[in-house]
């Protein structure tokens, strides 16, 4: 279990668990983000802050700051090529 | 009525245009700034619907304003708006499951809907290949029709399916609550109607329970002690069926969406997708950076290479124009000042800008549609986001030093309102291009020549970064102390990159120089006429006679000159400048510069040729005038304890460039300011702080610099 913003960039990991009383947390539950979705760090800012990740088909950017109660499971069976498709 | 509904970047917009045409209206939503775009449809089958574009959105719990309107225009409870009789869900068919959540919620408004798959193409590019049949059979038999509003393709189908849904009336099928959640949906609806004696729908019932902070709570007027205790045991209620309260609505609905959606979506060889490769480059550690910068700085020096050409002409066509009316009325000269000096120098000194603002519209258009204003905003975000905007206050900021108008305009990108509002209220201080021949003339006429050019190009990039070192602060102290707005967390999705068409482009630049145009030229005008009626009145003749017995042999140019700047000294501006020109006697101005400084109120750049009369050099005078500088320099204090010293010395020369670097000198900006902030409040503090601010700064400047030089 590792915070998402211990991944290294280019890095899959299984979204643990997230706190739905931050509102980052709620925004990104409606685009998809759930407990158990496969989730890639993209990329991190040139300054290092914000983050991209990518899950469900779609980039999205958060900031160091919101990333904060994203847990990961690194060591889950991720696909090595493609975060969890749409469908 | 019809309304189109859907996540951003889906293309909601395009198919909006598509739908219908140009016949469109722009309005505003009561008492919020979020636009109101109607227009009307053509169903094809000989009938008409009025359709609505709401903004996008990606749920029904509203955090913003933008979203507030959303829900609010679906459930009818926007006044003097009908609830409309159908719903046009606009999905991106590349990111069906995401899209569809925002359908899984409007199912629980029961409005008949129907669903527009768009970006077929890139749909078929990715290989994706949908089955809509057996999508509108899990859906409830909802229409679902492909489409690619981008390139026209299936807007018939779209107009056919809004028939349909109007038609049969079809519901998109509910989601199947947990038993424990629908019961607390119904405690909540009994507690609300025994307390307020609303009946409020399971829609909005949901809402109580499911968002942290909703905003309907507030508008049902329902007691906090009564409300409390009543969500509190709802909420109970729903962790007892084993979900967080918070994060039940998305946990339902998507495990409902994955099952619809099995065997719809068929995907063929998945190809490596372009836009990651290209951020590959364009957000690199190092290139990413000085990729952006040349972007930017291309961008910019375009905007300001690419206008000049026709800000010349059309100065030189005012110019002519006022030669061609001006003589034939050489018998009215009051009829003839109005027209040459107050409405064709009006309309003429908003027409020049109108160049910088088209440019300037185009390439933000250029930005957006093209992904990469996202990704600037990605770049840049860390270097915004400790003073409290984010990294999309760059554009709007940069935009800024061409014009604060076309700015302020395109702060609405900004989805978080309290880094919208802290954006839109610096971007006056951004040294905009009006403000560039006043440092001109001074530098020119009083830095350069004394210093040397070394100096002038010190002070001239100085004067450019004055404003923005007082915007950094305003922008903090607002967002941390002042505005009481709860601000949004920066998630930003970052779309796919597209090549922009510059149909739309164009379209867009033109809908927003249109605003600007009908919006801006009417307060810069109204304000010119009255500066204009405030400088010529009260003209009595004899003033003009005894300066031409006081100078017998001058030549007639001088003495014309001469009799203007009598006539704007008696005039009600002058003696109103010289009445207030104590005020800005700590800054250094007498009362010429301070009628200067007034007149400018309006729009800044007129002070060189307001100068150019109180200075008695004529008017029309030009920032690289000879005539005005030789007459500035010769200028010495009359009275008082100054006597017989320059008016421009070091010290008073720099405090009136920093006075217009800071003050707020734009009636345009203040008209678009109050209309991007919903009212004369923030518009009107902005006025007075600028001014303020720009007295305070000037008068440090010129007494510290008297004292030192
Ligand atoms: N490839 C493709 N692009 C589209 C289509 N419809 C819209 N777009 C593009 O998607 C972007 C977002 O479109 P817009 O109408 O502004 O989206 P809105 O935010 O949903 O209103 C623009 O760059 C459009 O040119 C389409 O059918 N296919």
């Amino acid at each position: 279990m590792t915070p998402l913003s211990q991944l290294l960039p280019g890095q899959f990991g299984k979204l643990a668990s997230l706190n739905p009383e931050r509102g980052v947390d709620q925004r990104l539950m409606a685009l998809g983000l759930l407990p158990g979705m496969v989730l890639k760090l993209v990329r991190k800012a040139p300054l290092g802050d914000p983050l991209a990740i990518e899950f469900g088909g779609q980039v999205v950017s958060l900031r160091l700051s919101e990333a904060e109660s994203l847990i990961v499971d690194v060591a889950a069976d991720c696909p090595i090529q493609r975060p969890q498709a749409t469908s | 009525m019809v309304a189109l509904v859907g996540n951003p970047n889906t293309g909601k917009s395009t198919l909006f245009n598509a739908l219908t045409g140009l016949r469109q209206r722009v309005g505003n939503y009561p008492g919020v700034t979020v636009a109101r775009k109607s227009g009307s449809c053509d169903l094809g089958n000989g009938t008409k619907v009025e359709l609505v574009d709401l903004p996008g959105l990606y749920s029904l719990a509203a955090t913003s304003p933008d979203e507030q309107v959303v829900t609010d225009a679906l459930s009818g409870n926007i006044s003097g708006e009908r609830q409309p009789d159908a719903v046009i869900l606009v999905a991106d068919a590349t990111n069906l499951l995401r899209n569809l959540f925002l359908a899984s919620q409007l199912a629980e408004l029961g409005l008949p809907v129907a669903l527009v798959l768009n970006q077929a193409d890139v749909a078929k590019e990715q290989g994706l290949r949908i089955d809509t049949g057996l999508l509108s059979d899990r859906l409830g038999g909802i229409p679902v029709v492909m489409a690619s509003a981008w390139k026209g393709e299936g807007v018939i189908d779209v107009r056919r399916a809004i028939a349909q849904t109007l038609e049969r009336k079809k519901l998109l099928p509910r989601v199947v609550w947990p038993e424990k959640i629908l019961a607390a949906l119904e405690d909540v609806t009994a507690a609300i109607l025994k307390d307020t004696g609303r009946k409020i729908t399971s829609a909005e019932a949901q809402r109580l329970i499911f968002d942290s902070n909703s905003a309907l709570a507030e508008r049902l007027q329902w007691k906090p002690e009564q409300r409390d205790p009543v969500i509190r045991q709802a909420r109970e209620k729903v962790r007892q069926s084993g979900y967080n309260p918070l994060a039940a609505e998305p946990l339902v609905h998507y495990a409902r969406l994955r099952k619809a959606l099995e065997g719809v979506v068929k995907e063929g060889a998945a190809r490596a997708s372009r836009s990651a490769a290209v951020d590959r480059l364009l957000l690199h550690r190092f290139l990413g950076p000085v990729l952006f910068a040349g972007i930017m700085l291309g961008f910019f020096a375009s905007v300001f290479w690419l206008a000049k050409f026709p800000m010349e002409w059309i100065q030189s066509g005012v110019d002519w124009t006022k030669t061609v009316v001006a003589p034939p009325l050489d018998a009215y000269p009051m009829l003839q000042s109005l027209l040459a000096d107050g409405i064709i120098g009006g309309v003429g000194a908003f027409l020049v800008f109108l160049p910088q603002i088209l440019i300037l519209f185009l390439f933000i258009g250029i930005l957006e549609d093209s992904g990469y204003m996202a990704r600037a905003a990605f770049i840049m975000d860390r270097l915004f986001s400790w003073c409290g905007l984010n990294g999309k206050s760059f554009v709007p900021l940069l935009s800024g030093f061409a014009c604060a108008i076309p700015s302020l305009l395109s702060t609405r990108t900004i989805e978080d309102p309290k880094a919208r509002l802290a954006t839109a209220f610096v971007v006056p201080f951004m040294s905009c291009s009006a403000r560039f021949p006043i440092y001109a003339l001074m530098c020119a006429a009083f830095i350069g020549p004394v210093y040397g050019p070394g100096w002038q190009s010190v002070v001239m990039v100085g004067m450019h970064c004055v404003g923005l070192f007082f915007a950094v602060p305003t922008a903090f102290v607002l967002t941390r102390l002042v505005l009481k707005v709860k601000p949004q967390p920066f998630v930003l999705e970052l779309p796919r990159y597209q090549m922009p068409k510059p149909r739309d482009v164009l379209w867009r630049m033109w809908q927003n120089a249109a605003e600007f145009v009908s919006k801006a030229g009417t307060v810069i005008f109204a304000i010119t006429i009255i500066v204009w009626a405030l400088s010529y009145f009260p003209r009595d003749a004899s003033v003009a006679e005894r300066i031409k017995a006081a100078n017998p042999t001058a030549a007639e140019e001088v003495v014309k000159a001469k009799v203007q700047a009598a006539y704007v000294e008696q005039s009600y501006m002058g003696s109103f400048g010289k009445a207030v020109q104590p005020v800005f006697d700590p800054l250094g101005f007498d009362w010429k510069i301070t009628v200067g400084v007034l007149a400018s109120f309006p729009a800044r750049e007129v002070i060189v040729s307001t100068l150019g009369v109180t200075y008695s050099v004529g008017e029309g005078a030009k920032a690289d005038s000879q005539h005005l500088r030789k007459a500035m320099k010769d200028a010495k204090w009359s009275e008082g304890p100054r006597a017989g010293t320059p008016i421009f010395s070091l010290a008073a020369v720099l405090s009136l460039m920093v006075f217009f670097a800071l003050c707020s000198q734009c009636g345009p900006t203040v008209a678009t300011l109050a209309q991007e902030t919903g009212g004369w409040k923030w518009a009107a503090g902005s006025f007075v702080y600028m001014t303020a601010l720009a007295w305070v700064a000037a008068t440090a400047v010129y007494q510290v610099v008297i004292r030192i030089s």
